[in-house]
């Protein structure tokens, strides 16, 4: 496989007015990966994707989307690139057949292949018995299905999804995930993921960057993120009910860690090193305390947005030379 | 130019327009005032001829204002004749205008100021159209239908104008050169200025009903006329119908040049 990135980006810069809504972004995105944006609302996601296409012209900085300049071949590079945005954007007073072969032909796809196409996405998306009714009758998540339809009807090489799965039911959102997945790994396209949501990120997202206030501040798999700013682990300890008295001693002797939560006989132990484990479990048990069980939490992508976006941020060893990590004590959504 | 992009949008733009009331509707009721009502009431104007308090009280003074050029037109008829082509000749010339100015405004406002307030633009500035080529469909769009509904209107205006003046006349009275060069050159030239005049206005206004009142303004030069016409200042005649439709093209030049200048895709994406 080509590896050549399909997405490069030099210190890429928007404002509007005083906001500066993407601020000197640099990153690549590879072919065949699904890359996800991460970020609050106002982090500049969307502007990002208005830059890659050539709708809006950058202030600074240079991008190459599919090897063409967004802002000189605008129209070459569009015809590649599917954009299902924020805003389902659809036309309400058309059917969702005819919004469908309206940008099939916006698109170019071949005429002859017109209806064709536009039948296969419409069963594909379960909208075939709604097809010929406005889209003014269907319902948020119809519309946005029927959104992302249409950002398929050319079969793009890169598709930009902005929030694809808000505002649908678990099951229209799961049947998204599934659709993303398919065509991240088995049709080889690359996917640009823009979310809120972290579980999606973490499932189908091979790498995500973290924006804030337009600027980059963590990119990587998800596991490497996790490994790289969550530093402290949740931590469940099981111990025979007799030793409990005696791990309870030696967690707030040896270690400093006074009255740990306890769960239905489980100790929940906070703010524990990842490099420590090994020492805490020995000290335990030569203490005598009889371990059942002990779960480390894998930290989630959702514990490494927090760590980046919370306010306990305490000094610590700054894996990209931006900002600091610290313990991760609060953020516990799940 | 992408002819096939620029076909689908105008084709859709046609199918979804009718469907709102605030274009349906005065395309409905102004065309019936002005190509209906109007020409069929000369039908009754030998009728009202010396009743007081009637605009045709004192046709002799209004005469008397017109400009000699247009009395000598008048001067083989009768005094009913005489009333008769003056209203449906003359008179209801300028008015006819305010057809394809109309169409033309309102149908712009909904494509481009509609298309904004619906939040349907920013699929289209997705797609691989030039700046050019979606600023050209959406004034196909509102300029296609404003002319065919000029020219449908000529027929049907020459038809109840020659129904309604058979009576009095006993011969076909339209068209002439003059309403020949109204429809073809100076109907299209007005379509023309309602739609540039929409068109910039539409860059700034937020919602269709917004550019739809703001664009009324351009019916003002086109009530000139009327008023002009009515005061015995002018009188509308081939050459003069060929001087203002030159004045309008080129008024419409400058407006769509300005017009394409702010239509930028990323300017309009600034704007979402
Ligand atoms: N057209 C615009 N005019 C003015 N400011 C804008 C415009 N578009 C975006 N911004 C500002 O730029 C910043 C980034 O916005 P953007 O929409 O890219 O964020 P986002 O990450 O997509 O947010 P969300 O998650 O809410 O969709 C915000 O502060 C926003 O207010
Ligand atoms: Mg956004």
């Amino acid at each position: 496989m080509e590896r050549k990135p399909v997405i490069v980006v030099q210190d890429l810069t928007r404002r509007f007015g005083e906001v500066v809504a993407v601020d000197h972004l640099t990153l690549e995105v590879v072919p065949g990966e699904i890359f996800g944006f991460l970020g609050h609302n106002g982090a500049g996601k969307t502007t990002t994707v208005r830059l890659l296409n050539g709708i809006l012209t950058p202030h600074g900085g240079t991008a190459r989307v599919l090897g063409l300049d967004p802002v000189h071949d605008g129209p070459a590079l569009r015809r590649r690139t599917g954009v299902l945005t924020e805003n389902p954007s659809l036309d309400e007073r058309l059917t969702g057949r005819e919004n469908l072969s309206l940008y099939a032909d916006l698109y170019g796809v071949p005429p002859g292949e017109v209806p064709r196409r536009t039948e296969e996405l419409l069963q594909f998306f379960e909208l075939a018995d709604r097809a010929d009714q406005k889209v003014g009758t269907y319902s948020k998540g119809m519309k946005q299905r029927l959104a992302l339809a249409r950002a398929l009807v050319h079969e793009p090489e890169l598709i930009f999804l902005d929030e694809p799965t808000a505002g649908l039911d678990p099951v229209a959102a799961r049947h998204v995930h599934t659709l993303i997945a398919r065509m991240g790994h088995e049709q080889q396209r690359t996917v640009l993921l823009c979310t809120h949501n972290l579980v999606e990120a973490q499932k189908l997202c091979h790498r995500v960057a973290v924006l804030e206030h337009g600027r980059l501040i963590a990119l990587g798999t998800p596991t490497d993120l996790a490994r790289q700013w969550v530093r402290s682990h949740r931590l469940e300890l099981e111990v025979a009910p007799d030793s409990l008295p005696m791990a309870q001693a030696v967690l707030q002797t040896r270690w400093g860690i006074s009255n740990p939560l306890l769960e239905n006989e489980t100790l929940i132990l906070t703010g524990v090193a990842r490099e420590t484990i090994p020492d805490l479990v020995a000290s335990l048990v030569t203490a005598g305390v009889r371990i059942y069980r002990l779960t480390p939490q894998e930290p989630t992508l959702e514990d490494v947005y927090f760590a980046l976006h919370g306010e306990d941020r305490a000094p610590g060893p700054p894996p990209l030379g931006i900002l600091h990590a610290g313990p991760d004590t609060k953020g516990r959504k799940r | 130019m992408n002819w096939r992009a620029i076909r689908a949008i105008v084709r859709k733009d046609l199918k979804v327009v009718f469907q709102n009331k605030g274009v349906s509707v005065p395309l409905i009721v102004v065309p019936t005032i002005i190509l209906i009502a109007l020409p069929a009431l000369a039908a009754f104007a030998p009728a009202l001829q010396g009743v007081p308090g009637t605009p045709f009280a004192g046709l002799d003074t209004f005469l008397q204002q017109m400009p000699p050029a247009l009395q000598a037109q008048l001067a083989g008829y009768s005094e009913s004749q005489a009333m008769v082509v003056l209203v449906l000749v003359y008179l209801l010339a300028p008015m006819y205008l305010i057809l394809p100015l109309m169409v033309a405004s309102v149908i712009a406002a909904d494509s481009f100021a509609g298309e904004k307030e619906r939040k349907t633009l920013e699929a289209l500035l997705y797609t691989p159209t030039t700046d050019r080529e979606l600023f050209l469909a959406k004034l196909l769009s509102a300029w296609l239908p404003a002319v065919g509904v000029a020219w449908a209107g000529f027929l049907l205006y020459t038809t109840t104008a020659n129904l309604a003046a058979w009576p009095t006349m006993g011969r076909i009275l339209l068209p002439n050169a003059m309403w020949i060069a109204l429809a073809g050159w100076l109907a299209p030239a007005v379509a023309g200025l309602g739609l540039g005049f929409t068109v910039v206005i539409s860059a700034r206004a937020q919602s269709f009903q917004e550019a739809y009142q703001l664009g009324a303004v351009v019916v003002v030069p086109i009530l000139a006329l009327v008023i002009g016409q009515a005061a015995g200042v002018l009188y509308f005649q081939v050459g003069l119908v060929f001087g203002i439709g030159l004045l309008f093209w080129a008024a419409d030049a400058v407006l769509l040049w300005f017009g394409g200048r702010i239509f930028r895709r990323s300017e309009l994406a600034a704007r979402l």
